[in-house]
This record gives structure tokens, C-alpha cells and sequence, in this order.
């Protein structure tokens, strides 16, 4: 009505011009530069992509726990990476020390899917026992509390990590196929091929338990509101439980997949793709499970295609670019791709 | 009549601050009783250390026979004892139905449930035409609505009732009331918190008086409304 809304007004459509045209041309630019190296090289194109999208949904997994936790307790939860690396490290002990496997074959594929169930069961149960023991005492403390906590549980896990595992880096013998599938000139390793097929249904799996059983009604419930869900008979404090729980199996099998397909093992791997993963969950808007999923695979493509297109930054840019587009985000979206502002009225 | 609620010597703690120093209150069944008092009386203190969101230092609550003061909030749900709590406390991102889901959650008689959903439904049609919609986009007393109807559907025995009437518009005020009266038609005993008290003393058999943490009086509702002192303090008379 006034004169200073007026203002404010065109102040606005102004700003949003500029945004849209700004995103226009930035969107055209990474066509230009994606159609470029399409033509250069479909087949080095299409096996960017691969490489990407099969890292994408490891990061996956490890995101949906960051996610899962946020969620329900509003934590970021620092350990999460480092379970992730114990992971890793259980699996390597548990197929090659204990099992003495270190090449493929039948009996292999039974103490992988041995390991899967184990590593899963590790996990989880480590989790768990994090959240009973050092942030269950902390839920209504200050925000402040339970966060450094879980830096210092973070710790905790990379010292035990150290122990287990050394200092160095170790290398395992993968005990899944090394062969390749090549249509033209790209080629698909089995074990990128045999690492979609144990996680895609793992996260439709969790997408089914949290939207569609009982159980994921009272995380969704005690996700919005605590007291409410008590006043429902929701078990609280179980419910909670639950939702470590399915973290921890998640970044367990994370840590198989990887210990597997990469052939090595790190006390500070968990520093490094936990990082990745939390970002890729602030990125698609953190406690929203498809955006986890979205944001990983976003991020898996774009380290994909920057390290392997002929034409780009290269490899030594990888993490530049992926964190210069998750600041450029959440300069413009900082809820995430998928991230809502729920509007309540009081 | 017997008694399905009795409260007794009740103390409950924030920190060193005693927020209720002596509360004892006794609701049959079948009866509505009004637990009234001006802000910070302790009365949502109370209701919440009934139903197990607070521990209380001293004093015992009895639920139809059992002792239900310390266990968890879930187990007394169990027992048939539920809440609509103070600020409605509605899921925001959840539709009308899951809310109403939710409140049902211990229930396992799905015919049961749904023909329960239906006679909510019925003693709130606003809530029928809006059974799809985000519980956090209604309308205050739409929201009201919800939390009353979602305590409803844990199938209670004893219905606690938080400050319904807040933040409403008269003519909502006077349905909600309205309402109160049919859910103890269908046999649901009621313990209500109100400011208003006018409107609590109207529609309760019996009621008590909360002052700075005590009991100060109880008795008949239609006693009480006539007393000089609740007239005084309460009934801006």
C-alpha cells in the first residue's frame, strides 16, 4: 500500500530477477560444459557418471544415518563417520583374519553375506549403546552439550580404530569378483555392480519402515514432537533406540561395500567420507531421508563427472567444486534441495 | 461410583523451585471435575505429572487401583489415561487422519479404531472436511479440535483436558464446552484445566481450587460458582 512496501517490492522482484537469470546461466553453463564433454567422449562420459553414481549411493547410506539422527533428536552426530570406518574394519577382520577368506568363490559369497548381517549387527548395536550411555542423560540439555559429546565419541571411535587397525593405511585381497562387464568402451567392475544391488534395496527398504510400519510412525511422531508422542503411548526412548539402530546397520553395510570394493582400510576414513556424507545431508535438507539420498547422489555425480570428464577441473579440484556448489545452496536454498519451513500457527 | 483418579500430597519440583506443593483431588467415574486457578497455579504441572511427563517428588496418583506416579508416559497411556495436552501439541507435519492414527497408536481392534475415528469425526465434522490437511496449517481452534479428538481415539477411560477453551474464539469456546458434555455422554470420565472458569464450573459436577501450588477449596460446581471468594478471583465478579 504504501510507498515503502512499494519499494520493498520492487526490491524483491529485482532480487529474484537476478537470481533466476543467474541460475538460468549458471545451469546453462554446466550444459554447455556436460554437452561438450558428451561429444568429446560419450563412452568416458557415461563412465564419469558411473564411477559417480556408484559412490553416490555409498555416501547414501552413510548420510541416511547423519539424517535419521537429526531428525529425531536434532544431534549431528560427529561419530557417525568413524562407526562408519569401524565398519570397514570389523569387515576386513571378520572375512580376512577371522574367516581366513582373501579370494572370491562360492564359500566367499556365503562369508560375505555373513559379514553383511554381522557388520550390520555391529553397527547397530554400537550406535545404540552410544546414544544409551553418552547422549540419552543430555536430551534436554543444552543444544551445546550432546554436540560435543558426540565430538569426543567421535575420538573415542577413531582411537579404537587406531588400535584395531594401525596407523596406516592396510590393503585386503576383495574376496568378490574382479571381472568386469564392457559395453563399448565403458566398463562396469562386479563389484560396483554387486554394491547397487546390497544397497538400493537397503535404502527402499528404510524408506518403507520409516513411512509405511508402526515404527516409523512413532519416529516420525517423536521426530515433531516428544511429549506428544509420550501422550500417544509411544515409547520414546525405544523409538529413539530404534532410529540409532537403523543408522548404525546402514553405515555398518556401508562399511563392508566399501572395505570391499576399494580393498583398504583407514582410522580416519570415517573423517573423511563422513564428511562427504554430512554434507550430502545438509544438502538435500538434513532430516528429510529422500533428500539424504538425493544429496549424496548429487554429490557422487559431481565429483564423478569433475574427476573423470577430459575436459574439467580434475581430481585436485574434486572437493572445491563440490563445496563451492553446497555454499552457492545454501547461500540460495539454506533449508537444502528438499528441506521444508514448515509454517505452524501457535 | 468409585474412584478412578485419586491424587494425593502431591509435590512436583522444577529444579528447587516447587511448582505443585500440595495437591489432592479425587475424580470418580463419570464425573466431569474442573481443576481451575489463575496462570502458573500448577495446574498443567499437575496434569503433566499425571500422565507421566514429569516425575513427582512426593505424594502417590492412583489409577483405577493401580499406582501409576513414576512410570513412563506410555504405560499410563496404556491404562487407558489419556491427554489432550496445554498448546494442543498437534503433529504440524502430519495430515488430520495421522494425527487421529497416532492417537490410537497402543490399539491393535482395527474395526474398533475406525469406528471410533467416525464418531469423532461426528462430534467434530470441521475436523471430517479437513482430514487430509497438515495439522500445522488449521486454525487455532481447529487444532484444538484435533488434540481433543486424538486423545479421544486411545480409547480412554479417563480424559485429561488441558486449557481447551485457550486462545479461542467465544462462539469455539461454546462448542468445545458443548462438546465436553457429549464425550461424558459416551461414558468417558473427565478431569478438565480451565482459566475460564465460568464455563468449567457450568459444565463439572464437582471442582477444585489451585492457588500458588496448593489446594485451596473444592467442592460442588454449582457450590463453588456461588462461593464469594471464587466469585472474587475467578468469575470477575
Amino acid at each position: 500500500m504504501s510507498i515503502l512496501s512499494k519499494g520493498y517490492q520492487a526490491r524483491q522482484d529485482r532480487r529474484r530477477y537476478l537470481e533466476r537469470t543467474l541460475g538460468t546461466l549458471a545451469a546453462l553453463g554446466i550444459l554447455y560444459w556436460l554437452g561438450i564433454n558428451f561429444a568429446k567422449s560419450p563412452s568416458q562420459f557415461f563412465q564419469a557418471s558411473l564411477i559417480g553414481l556408484s559412490n553416490g549411493v555409498l555416501y547414501a547410506l552413510i548420510a541416511l544415518g547423519y539424517t535419521l539422527v537429526y531428525g529425531i533428536i536434532e544431534l549431528i552426530n560427529f561419530a557417525h563417520g568413524d562407526l562408519f570406518m569401524l565398519g570397514t574394519v570389523f569387515s576386513a577382520n571378520f572375512i580376512s583374519v577371522w574367516f581366513g577368506k582373501t579370494h572370491t568363490g562360492i564359500a566367499a559369497f556365503g562369508i560375505f553375506a555373513a559379514c553383511l548381517v554381522a557388520v550390520m549387527t555391529f553397527g547397530a548395536s554400537i550406535n545404540v549403546g552410544i546414544e544409551r550411555f553418552a547422549y540419552r542423560r543430555l536430551r534436554r540439555a543444552p543444544k551445546l552439550a550432546p554436540l560435543i559429546t558426540a565430538v569426543g565419541m567421535s575420538f573415542i571411535l577413531q582411537f579404537v580404530g587406531l588400535h584395531w587397525n594401525g596407523s596406516g593405511q592396510k590393503t585386503w585381497n576383495s574376496i568378490l569378483p574382479s571381472g568386469q562387464i564392457k559395453i563399448d568402451n565403458v566398463t562396469i567392475p562386479y563389484t560396483t555392480i554387486i554394491s547397487v544391488i546390497i544397497t538400493v534395496p537397503l535404502l527402499i527398504l528404510m524408506s518403507w519402515i520409516v513411512s509405511r510400519t508402526r515404527q516409523g510412525k512413532a519416529m516420525r511422531a517423536t521426530a515433531q514432537d516428544q511429549d506428544a508422542a509420550r501422550l500417544m503411548g509411544i515409547n520414546v526412548n525405544r523409538t529413539i533406540s530404534f532410529t540409532f539402530a537403523l543408522g548404525g546397520a546402514l553405515a555398518g553395510a556401508a562399511g563392508l561395500i566399501f572395505q570391499q570394493t576399494r580393498g583398504l582400510t583407514s582410522y580416519n576414513l570415517g573423517y573423511q567420507l563422513g564428511l562427504i556424507a554430512f554434507t550430502s545431508a545438509v544438502m538435500g535438507g538434513i532430516g528429510n531421508l529422500q533428500g539424504a539420498v538425493l544429496g549424496a547422489l548429487l554429490i557422487g555425480l559431481i565429483q564423478g563427472l569433475n574427476d573423470g570428464l577430459p575436459i574439467g577441473l580434475g581430481q585436485q579440484w574434486s572437493q572445491t567444486v563440490v563445496f563451492s556448489i553446497l555454499i552457492l545452496l545454501m547461500a540460495f536454498k539454506p533449508t537444502g534441495l528438499l528441506g521444508k519451513t514448515v509454517t505452524e500457527k501457535v | 461410583m468409585s474412584t478412578l483418579l485419586e491424587v494425593k500430597d502431591l509435590q512436583v519440583a522444577y529444579g528447587s523451585i516447587l511448582a505443585v506443593k500440595n495437591v489432592s483431588l479425587t475424580v470418580n467415574e463419570g464425573e466431569i471435575v474442573t481443576l481451575i486457578g489463575s496462570n502458573g497455579a500448577g495446574k498443567s504441572t499437575t496434569l503433566r505429572t499425571i500422565s507421566g511427563l514429569l516425575k513427582p517428588k512426593a505424594g502417590t496418583i492412583t489409577f483405577a487401583g493401580e499406582r501409576i506416579d513414576g512410570k513412563e508416559g506410555h504405560e499410563i497411556v496404556a491404562k487407558g489415561l489419556c491427554q489432550s495436552p496445554e498448546g494442543r501439541r498437534i503433529f504440524p507435519r502430519m495430515s488430520v487422519r495421522e494425527n487421529l492414527e497416532l492417537g490410537a497408536f497402543l490399539r491393535n481392534d482395527k474395526a474398533a479404531i475406525e469406528s471410533d475415528m467416525q464418531r469423532v469425526l461426528e462430534l467434530f465434522p470441521r475436523l471430517r472436511e479437513r482430514i487430509e490437511q497438515k495439522g500445522g496449517t488449521m486454525s487455532g481452534g481447529e487444532q484444538q479440535m484435533l488434540a481433543v479428538a486424538r486423545a479421544m481415539m486411545g480409547a480412554p477411560k479417563l480424559l485429561l483436558l488441558d486449557e481447551p477453551s485457550m486462545g479461542l474464539a467465544p462462539v469455539l469456546v461454546d462448542i468445545i464446552f458443548e462438546t465436553i458434555v457429549k464425550i461424558r455422554e459416551q461414558g468417558i470420565t473427565i478431569l478438565l484445566i480451565e482459566q475460564n472458569a465460568a464455563a468449567a464450573l457450568d459444565v463439572a459436577d464437582r471442582a477444585y481450587v489451585l492457588e500458588s501450588g496448593s489446594i485451596k477449596m473444592s467442592g460442588n460446581a454449582t457450590d463453588l460458582a456461588k462461593d464469594e471468594a471464587v466469585t472474587k478471583a475467578y468469575l470477575g465478579g
